[in-house]
């Protein structure tokens, strides 16, 4: 195994590790946003947990970005062919 | 370990080769188009109980429509009930034992978001002209131009991405966990797994939705806009 391979495998962990952290804290602050919301007027609990819905998704998007680049450099790397 | 970003070759149409995804899919079409038209067949005034759960379907889909895009949801029904009910089958597929969902892989993912890129396009100039269309994307001001360009790529990327790694890390996760812990260890996993299938397919087409209403409420002329008040 070359250094490439060993720097593309730890950094593959890195990116995944460290880009959960952002989007679990933003997901984090949205829900307790939508409690809140919720606790308050819950008659609006639909397009509140739609809106929540999308939001999430949103945010998850940036923890799936680092997974597809862990994805990219551990499975179809250019500096390894 | 096989990599999640190719897809398995199945067999070749003459210089054609056809990959496993392919086959579902076909396989998910069969199926829905085949209970479409059996179900066509018995349509009653007073329905069944199969017919009385595709109402419910289509009734939900329209309420979403309607919340979401604020207009008629009659010109969008079709285009993005088939994407909720195409998406959902196929990531629900994998209950089928043997079947990876064909959503796991890129290629099925991209068809999907260039169909909502394209039906953007589409409404927006239904609903303007071509003309009106366009200057959508000088709005607020002309500088905005270059930015509005990027995003309409960006949100179609980011669309594919989402769905491709929500399906795939699910069906990856499955696959490590039952290679290192054995048979029935990733059940919970494959429950989870469902719920976020049946989650991403509602935000892929509440996004679809979110993205055909922002096109058609720009591109749609002032004098108009007062007509589109929800109904």
């Amino acid at each position: 195994m070359n250094w490439i391979a060993a720097v593309s495998i730890a950094s593959a962990a890195l990116a995944v590790a460290f880009g959960a952290i952002g989007p679990a804290l933003g997901e984090g602050r949205a829900v307790a946003a939508a409690m809140d919301a919720i606790a308050r007027q819950p008659e609006a609990a639909n397009t509140i947990s739609r809106t929540l819905f999308v939001g999430l998704a949103m945010i998850e998007t940036m923890a799936i970005y680092c997974l597809v680049i862990a994805l990219l450099l551990l499975f179809a790397n250019p500096l390894l062919k | 370990m096989i990599s999640p970003l190719v897809s398995p070759v199945v067999f070749h149409v003459g210089p054609i080769p056809i990959s496993e995804p392919v086959v579902i899919t076909w396989g998910i079409l069969a199926a829905l188009t085949g209970g479409g038209l059996a179900l066509r067949r018995g349509l009653k005034l007073v329905p069944s109980s199969t017919q009385a759960a595709c109402e419910l379907v289509v009734e939900s889909v329209d309420s979403q429509i309607r919340d979401t895009m604020r207009v008629d949801p009659a010109p969008y029904r079709a285009f993005i009930g088939t994407l909720f009910v195409f998406i959902f089958v196929a990531n629900w597929s994998s209950l089928v034992p043997g079947v990876t969902p064909p959503t796991a892989r890129l290629e099925t993912d991209a068809a999907l978001a260039l169909l909502v890129f394209l039906a953007v396009i589409w409404f927006g100039i239904k609903a303007g002209g071509v003309r009106g269309y366009l200057a959508t994307f000088a709005t607020p001001s002309p500088l905005m131009i270059p930015l509005n360009f990027v995003e309409n790529l960006t949100r179609t990327f980011s669309l594919l991405i989402r769905l491709f790694g929500n399906v795939m890390s699910g069906v990856f996760v499955i696959g490590l966990i039952l290679s290192l812990a054995g048979l029935v260890a990733p059940i919970p996993l494959m429950a989870l797994d469902l719920l976020t299938g049946a989650v991403q397919a509602y935000i892929f087409a509440v996004l679809a939705m979110v993205f055909i209403a922002g096109a058609v409420a720009e591109a749609t002329p002032e004098s108009q806009s007062n007509e589109r008040t929800p109904p």
